[in-house]
């Protein structure tokens, strides 16, 4: 009973099926298109992505932003500061999940961890699982694959991010931190701000906008090459390739997420047409994950403040995590 | 006065750069708007989310891109 409520909450809410319908209903009786046509399959996909992704966003981007309005950067920084060995790894990578900040803060926010004395490792943890594991993206991710997936992904995107900064710490990395980085004092921060309820709102409405002005582009071009690749590209030439059965394909899916500067909501309706055509979900979670983690636009902000060799160490430790995240994912997670 | 914005270039820093021009420029205040885009330097005014705005070296705001009457808000007071 409950199960029968949750699934019907899940296809009118997050798979929006009743969408997809209507979508295919316009364009079979209004503009009289074949269902088998290649064409047909192109422009429904297009079409009802977009609209879904956007919907989902706009709801999605709101409930995180205003959540997000309770815990700043500084707070963030004064309970992590509580914490010590493992349990701050898993604390920064938990706090990273619900800290969505633009790309361009991370570096002020590692100079400003840094400083306060928190380890290296610890701030690791929270850069790695903060672009990696948000709440938008994990939804989104809910609606197409399904809630198995997604709560996996939660998981093992925590575990790299645990995992990832406590190695940095093991390794007694802090002394590849440029000197700058560490020399400097710390001013505790007198701007406290109380958000009345309203204010909190009016935030949220502005990261919506924000965010929404910032991502259309990458995801309306993810969704034109999701199209591309659902309507015209054969199944046979892709599995050649990205195919689950094909060792190298995690490889691939990582080597050629590394250059693409995009966002993760870019990247998942190309995903998603890429696991229809029989990719394994493991394949593309490696692909979205490396997209996130080691673009050179942040990989080049990351070496302004680390030396080569952490620099080298942090890519070799997040690729070897994601090859791993995708192999498991691939050999034991079936949708 | 001496206005800076704290920011490694991104979109939002030079969007706050030219509201805080229009701003200065609206309710005619002089002032010297310095961007300033080194982490060493954003990094000595204690600000972990850029872009920040700082006036005569007190930051006033900080991971917001301001609009130009928030600005103009701002410089009255």
């Amino acid at each position: 009973m409950l199960g029968n409520i949750f699934n019907w909450l899940n296809d009118l809410l997050l798979k929006m099926t009743w969408l997809k319908d209507f979508v295919e209903l316009i364009l079979t009786k209004l503009f009289g298109m074949d269902t088998e046509s290649l064409l047909f399959s192109s422009l429904s996909f297009f079409i009802y992505d977009v609209f879904k992704i956007f919907i989902l966003l706009s709801v999605l981007i709101y409930i995180s932003s205003y959540i997000q309005t309770y815990f700043t950067v500084e707070r963030t920084r004064k309970v992590l500061s509580k914490f010590k060995g493992l349990g701050a790894n898993l604390v920064g990578a938990l706090l990273g999940t619900i800290t969505p900040f633009c790309s361009c803060s991370s570096i002020p926010i590692f100079i400003g961890f840094t400083r306060a004395g928190l380890p290296i490792g610890v701030t690791f943890s929270f850069l790695i699982s903060s672009p990696l594991v948000d709440i938008a993206s994990v939804v989104l991710l809910a609606s197409i694959f399904g809630w198995k997936v997604a709560i996996a992904y939660v998981i093992v995107g925590i575990i790299l991010a645990v995992i990832g900064g406590s190695l940095i710490s093991i390794f007694k990395m802090e002394k590849y931190v440029e000197d700058f980085v560490s020399n400097g004092e710390v001013v505790e921060d007198e701007i406290d701000e109380k958000h009345t309820k309203k204010a909190r709102r009016l935030y949220a409405i502005e990261q919506v906008k924000d965010i929404i002005k910032r991502v259309w582009k990458y995801v309306l071009i993810g969704v034109a090459i999701g199209a591309i690749i659902h309507g015209y590209i054969p199944a046979e030439f892709i599995n050649k390739i990205l195919g689950s059965n094909k060792w190298y394909s995690v490889f691939v899916a990582v080597f050629a997420g590394i250059p693409m500067y995009a966002d993760i909501f870019g990247t998942i309706p190309i995903s998603e047409a890429l696991v229809l055509k029989g990719v394994g979900i493991g394949t593309v979670l490696a692909f979205m994950m490396a997209v996130t983690t080691l673009s050179i636009p942040s990989l080049i902000l990351l070496k302004k403040v680390v030396k080569t060799k952490l620099l080298i160490a942090f890519i070799a430790i997040v690729s070897i995590g994601i090859i791993l995240i995708g192999y498991i994912f691939n050999y034991f997670i079936i949708i | 006065m001496e206005i800076k914005i704290l920011g490694s270039g991104c979109k939002n820093c030079k969007k706050l750069y030219h509201n805080t021009v229009l701003a200065t420029t609206e309710i005619g205040v002089k002032a010297d708007i310095i961007k300033v885009t080194d982490f060493a330097e954003i990094a000595k005014y204690n600000v972990m989310q850029t872009p920040a705005l700082v006036f005569d070296n007190t930051v006033v705001s900080k991971g917001k891109v301001l609009s130009k009457a928030e600005i103009v808000a701002l410089l009255a007071k």
